[in-house]
């Protein structure tokens, strides 16, 4: 679509999009998923587009209840009832995923899409070997490899790691928080997936432990160039270890930018208010909070959804949603504030 | 699971045999009431006994049976004989030996019980399992219901009325027994065919009773499984749905299940007593109901006795599966 094309221009012009002149290997257009809910309908995805080339690492954060894992699930196309997938596709590859049988979507996750669970501290079967679990990942998706071929391909994911070949024959009961965390990574990266989907990798973990894990994520992510979205609310986390972050409120994508500009120069009021009220070494005293709260996902605001919270909104705020627009320099925002500034396409 | 574990278990079923025996011997010498005394004046009632002649045979039964000894002595003896299950002889089908009663019951209910535990218990589970799985067609889920409409109905009222409509009104199956009546028992198909078409009635009233309660409690834990982290993980992995079903929401759904069977153990006996009496089939159910009516104690010691020890030693095997299916107990 025009947005992508918009991107794929702005990045032949500028550095950090460098690999913008490939086709990049993931992309999402106008995704919407809602849910169906006693209370109503809650658009939980609203015409949600990004791009992703290969080897890219981007961060996708926003309050809870915003849509990240909504994202990571409705890609996976895993949306359970009473959640509906309305439209948009999902491109990897050059293979769309939205329009694929149920059997080759089954296929597609792990082997093109790989999804690192939210709590992995119960992502693996109590009662089965580690191993177990890694053989059954592969051979659900290749059919005739040895067994010998498929115990070596999964003693080298978990070498790749950093888990001891041991963890092979063990429970899940006898590993550490951190190793179970990594066991999903290895798992993860069996069939070698174009994408790869952190959701939270790291939120049950301490501080050590966290780094050791996103420092496993990174160096595995450049062992098979994937492309990687990492879901967090960790912005410290973030800025060490993505390349671009993409901001949601309520549903829909805000801006997208580089790691660099969102925390030196955020665009969209939203990402504003979300940098400065992270705490700072130079700036003691009190933070700044965003005044308001999240809207509810069953009675959007009018236009668009960030208008009661923000300072700079207009009358055309209030009736018009903003479309997610490509910048000089390639960062992506949907504000209205920006639109004399907005690439024409 | 190592040799102290089993040790441990070992022990504490010989405990809870010894127990169980030790109330069986004490709780009926309570009773003010004397089976041989009761047994002669009934006798004597008849006709053709002087009380000087009762009272001398009463004291020969007395001494055959080592009532006469006392009460610790008794005992001691009694244990011993547990231990080389020798309950004695029945008073009643003297000089039957109340082992040889038992051994001659047993394969009835042993059969039935069996087969009806293990049919209700995979049935129900299956149902509940899939009941709870929202991937399955709903057609296939809703089968599990009138399964638990049923689980309100008593196996006696069960059995009475599968009697009337279909052994008696409809004349599908046979009314009762546990052969049809004037055939000689052979090593037969054809008896093999008979005797099957007697336990099916006996059977269903067992089955359609418990099947229910499988289904509501693996329901339970089925919805509580199917929403684990484990489970959406492996459809994650791209696995198919059958083997998610298997390996990762059966199988541990099925744990506390386990459990649940050894605990059931005993309920299937009592239920199994009462379907036993009104099929008429000749089973433990049966002789024991006899038993008591005619008070035939030993039978009724060796018979409480034998279904305690038989209920201890398959929960005491269950207990040792256990760790096999679940590796979180192994190295407790």
């Amino acid at each position: 679509m025009n947005l992508a094309t918009a991107d794929n221009q702005a990045g032949t012009r500028r550095a950090p999009f460098a690999a913008g002149t490939q086709t990049p290997v993931l992309k999402v257009e106008n995704l919407e998923v809602t849910y169906y809910t006693d209370l109503g309908r809650a658009k939980a995805l609203d015409d949600v587009s990004f791009d992703l080339h290969a080897g890219q690492k981007l961060g996708m954060v926003g309050e809870s209840g915003s849509g990240k894992s909504t994202l990571a699930l409705a890609m996976m196309r895993m949306i359970k009832q009473p959640g509906r997938i309305e439209g948009g596709t999902v491109t990897i590859d050059g293979t769309e995923l939205m329009g694929l049988k149920d059997e080759d979507m089954r296929k597609a996750r792990l082997s093109k899409i790989a999804y690192i669970p939210q709590g992995a501290m119960n992502s693996l079967n109590p009662v089965t070997r580690i191993g177990e679990q890694m053989v059954d990942a592969v051979k659900s998706h290749l059919n005739g490899q040895s067994r010998a071929a498929i115990h070596e391909r999964c003693i080298h994911a978990l070498k790749s790691v950093d888990l001891d070949p041991a963890v092979f024959r063990m429970y899940a009961h006898e590993l550490s928080g951190g190793m179970k965390q990594r066991v999903c990574i290895a798992i993860g990266i069996l069939l070698e997936p174009k994408v790869i989907i952190c959701d939270e990798p790291t939120s049950a973990l301490d501080v050590v432990t966290q780094r050791q894990v996103m420092e496993t994520i990174d160096r595995v992510q450049k062992q098979i160039n994937a492309a990687v979205i990492l879901i967090g609310h960790d912005m410290g986390l973030m800025a060490q270890f993505v390349d671009k972050v993409a901001v949601m409120y309520a549903g829909r994508l805000v801006e997208i930018s580089t790691v660099r500009e969102m925390f030196t120069e955020p665009k969209h009021p939203y990402a504003q208010a979300l940098i400065s009220s992270l705490p700072n070494l130079d700036n003691k005293g009190v933070f700044q909070g965003i005044p308001g709260l999240a809207p509810s996902l069953l009675r959007l605001p009018s236009g668009c959804a960030f208008h009661p919270r923000c300072p700079y909104a207009s009358d055309r705020s209030r009736s018009e949603k903003p479309k997610l627009k490509a910048l000089p320099g390639g960062r992506m925002v949907a504000c209205h504030l920006y639109d004399q500034d907005a690439l024409n396409v | 699971m190592n040799f102290k574990l089993i040790a441990k278990r070992l022990s504490f079923l010989v405990l809870v045999i010894w127990a169980a025996s030790t109330i069986v011997f004490f709780v009926p010498r309570l009773s003010p009431r004397n089976a041989i005394r009761e047994r002669f004046a009934e006798l004597s009632r008849s006709g053709g006994f002087s009380s000087g002649d009762i009272e001398k045979l009463i004291a020969s039964m007395n001494q055959q049976f080592g009532l006469d000894k006392p009460l610790l002595e008794q005992y001691w003896n009694y244990l011993g004989n547990v231990v080389r299950l020798d309950f004695g002889y029945s008073l009643n089908r003297y000089p039957a030996t109340v082992a040889d009663i038992i051994a001659q019951a047993l394969p009835w209910t042993f059969g039935l019980l069996m087969v009806t535990t293990i049919l209700s218990f995979v049935i129900g589970n299956l149902l509940g399992a899939i009941s709870a799985w929202p991937k399955a067609p709903q057609w296939l889920r809703s089968i599990a219901t009138p399964f638990v409409l049923l689980t309100g109905v008593p196996p006696v009222i069960m059995g009475v009325l599968l009697l009337f409509f279909i052994g008696f009104r409809l004349k599908l199956l046979p009314l009762g027994g546990a052969y049809s009546i004037g055939v000689v028992p052979t090593w037969s198909w054809d008896f093999a065919f008979d005797l099957l078409l007697h336990q099916l009635l006996p059977g269903l009233a067992l089955i359609l009773g418990s099947v229910g309660g499988w289904v509501l409690s693996m329901r339970g834990m089925g919805v509580t499984i199917q929403g684990e982290d484990y489970v959406n993980f492996a459809e994650h992995k791209g696995l198919t749905g059958g083997r998610i079903f298997r390996d990762y929401y059966l199988r541990n759904t099925l744990l506390p299940q386990v459990t649940g069977l050894a605990l059931a153990l005993g309920t299937v006996v009592t239920s199994a007593i009462i379907v036993e009496g009104i099929f008429g089939l000749p089973g433990l159910g049966t002789v024991l109901n006899n038993a008591i009516r005619s008070n035939d104690f030993p039978t009724i010691y060796g018979i409480v006795l034998f279904i305690t020890i038989a209920i201890a030693v398959l929960m005491a095997v269950l207990e040792f599966v256990y760790p096999l299916l679940d590796p979180r107990v192994r190295n407790q």
